[in-house]
């Protein structure tokens, strides 16, 4: 009678049987801490006085908000983060070789399902999509798992959600995270784990079931997870040779709430300013024009959301008024969409392709946004200033709604410009 | 500890993004940080904070970016407590780790309007407020959570736990 989540959780504490509300200190098998918010975890790690950190093979650092540098002070953050990486020993991964955080570790193979992994980044809750209990946490909390292995935790209760029917053309993992954070809302999850099953699920591929993850965090959630069957079996047996421990929810497993979709009646879900939650179906969006669009991310920057989009730019023009940013989460997919083509159709279609970073997704570089500008991005977050100035507005969507969106100069879907 | 100073009130879902935008996380020094607390939803806010006042804000106060740069320039801009509905799970973590004193209390919330001088006791969960003459107590912490706010935030109490351990 456990869910997926309190069997992870038992494996990794002191105790036989948990139960939610209850404190405790779990064992984390990865942690993880980037360019921004590793400067602050480090200066507290030294606070601890602890001169080593607990494993030096379960700690990774990427640089990938601010880099490649884009000021004197992210090189200086940047600086830091790699000295520290280099005396401690860490993973590392340097520009040229890097992508963005929640892309690249599974990709790596340094995520494996069952475990636990903690990240100074609320989007690690991404690696649910594997079946690992994983979630974000501040500096401060990161710099005394670096220190210890362990961290303190509240057992969150468990939230199953259930996706029937079968998706329809276009429809993808975001958009049934995006319809999901619209009908439960920015805290519709606060504190909870967002379990997510059914037979759309099962069909899902794994980087859908990422991007589902990755934005559980949208919903106020401690972290989204997905039970383990075939294709995450096949996923890690060409990522890692690892072994690794597959844990279920019980049939019988005790949820605080059931929460059901048909996603056969399911558009591409827009999420308007300033909530990701502000969601309508694409049908309903009107005649937005748009400044820029961008494509990539941790929640979209996989080879299948390049993919989607190649399928839609190839052999058409952006729209001569628009900026089309497409960015490759990591250098791998880069490489691959390089291989198959799809950065060559970007190119020609005038699009922008730039090497992996968060960049834009924050309002850090590579796409910052004017007042009165309007974006649509593939990104996770639309709040107010996200992405530039205060007075920018942020359109999330899905890849394919995204490359349609970029030829049309307004939103839009791929049925109007495929023929 | 008693605290006192004027209500700052805000709304729901106030994110990380714009307690501390993103663009102003090159640098980690919380006064550097604190002078662009709220810059972009209340650009008046930094330089109306004085020393003492409190923020007061409905639910999910904190949501989205994990940056522990938040709480950090609220707190560097003299703000001594947030009391809200309900705050975010990250925000709720960084603030208890690095001691910015939260407190739940929606009845609170409902009373204050931005100006109002509140008096609060964090012992005791305590909210007065003086200028609507109404007190209110706040949702008492776990007590695995008073361990580590007495200790004085997650440092010190992990550092107390590691002397208990070797000793």
């Amino acid at each position: 009678m456990t869910t997926l989540a309190g069997k992870i959780l038992t494996a990794h504490s002191n105790k036989k049987e948990i139960s939610p509300g209850e404190f405790l200190n779990i064992r984390v098998d990865l942690v993880l801490a980037n360019d921004v918010t590793a400067p602050l975890a480090i200066k507290e790690f030294q606070r601890l006085g602890i001169s080593k950190v607990f494993d030096p093979k379960k700690v990774v650092m990427v640089p990938d908000h601010f880099c490649p540098n884009k000021d004197i002070k992210s090189a200086e953050q940047a600086k830091l983060i790699r000295k520290f990486a280099e005396e401690q020993g860490l993973i590392y991964f340097e520009v040229g070789r890097m992508g963005i955080e929640h892309v690249l570790l599974p990709e790596k193979g340094l995520v494996l399902p069952g475990q636990v992994v903690v990240g100074a980044d609320s989007h690690t809750c991404t690696y649910g999509a594997l079946g690992a209990f994983s979630t974000g946490m501040g500096s401060t909390d990161i710099a005394v798992a670096m220190a210890t292995g362990e961290i303190w935790m509240k057992v969150p209760p468990t939230i199953k959600f259930i996706y029937h029917g079968a998706l329809p053309e276009w429809v993808s993992g975001k958009d049934l995270i995006l319809y999901t954070i619209g009908d439960i809302g920015v805290d519709g999850a606060l504190y909870s784990v967002m379990e997510f099953t059914g037979e759309a699920i099962d069909e899902l591929s794994i980087d859908g079931r990422f991007t589902m993850a990755n934005m559980a965090i949208e919903a106020g959630a401690k972290a989204g997870i997905f039970n383990i069957d075939d294709k995450t079996k096949e996923y890690m047996a060409t990522h890692s040779n690892k072994a690794y421990s597959t844990y279920q929810s019980d049939e019988d497993a005790e949820y605080v709430k059931i929460i059901e979709y048909d996603v056969s009646k399911i558009e591409p879900q827009i999420a308007f300013p300033h909530l990701p939650s502000n969601t309508k179906p694409v049908s309903q969006v009107g005649d937005i024009k748009l400044d820029q669009v961008v494509i990539g991310s941790c929640t979209n920057g996989r080879l299948s959301d390049l993919r989607v989009a190649a399928r839609i730019l190839r052999g058409k023009q952006i729209h001569p008024k628009l900026r089309c940013i497409i960015i490759p989460g990591s250098q791998r997919v880069y490489l691959d969409a390089l291989r198959e083509g799809l950065i060559e159709s970007f190119v020609e279609a005038g699009a922008a392709v730039s090497t992996p970073t968060c960049g834009p997704c924050l309002g850090g570089h590579m796409g910052v946004l004017a007042a009165g500008e309007r974006c649509l991005s593939t990104t996770n977050r639309n709040f107010v200033g996200r992405m530039g100035s205060p007075q920018s507005e942020v359109y999330l969507a899905n890849p394919a709604i995204a490359a349609a969106s970029a030829i049309l100069g307004r939103i839009g879907t791929p049925e109007e410009v495929i023929s | 500890m008693r605290l006192k100073g004027k209500a700052h009130k805000f709304g729901a879902n106030v994110d990380t993004d714009v307690i501390i935008p993103a663009r102003y996380l090159n640098v980690s020094e919380p006064g550097e940080l604190a002078k662009h607390c709220m810059e972009d939803i209340a650009p008046e806010f930094i330089a109306n904070a004085k020393p003492g006042d409190i923020i007061v804000a409905t639910t999910n106060f904190g949501c989205g970016s994990s940056r522990e740069h938040a709480p950090l320039a609220i707190k560097a801009c003299g703000i001594s407590c947030v009391i809200a509905q309900s705050f975010a799970r990250i925000f709720f973590r960084n603030a208890i780790n690095i001691g910015l004193p939260l407190l739940e209390s929606p009845e609170a919330v409902k009373e204050t309007e931005s100006g109002d001088t509140l008096e609060v006791d964090l012992a005791s969960g305590t909210i007065n407020n003086i200028s609507k003459n109404k007190v209110c107590i706040a949702n008492p912490y776990p007590a695995f959570m008073m361990e580590i706010i007495n200790a004085g935030g997650l440092i010190q109490f992990t550092k107390k736990g590691e002397e208990h351990l070797s000793s």
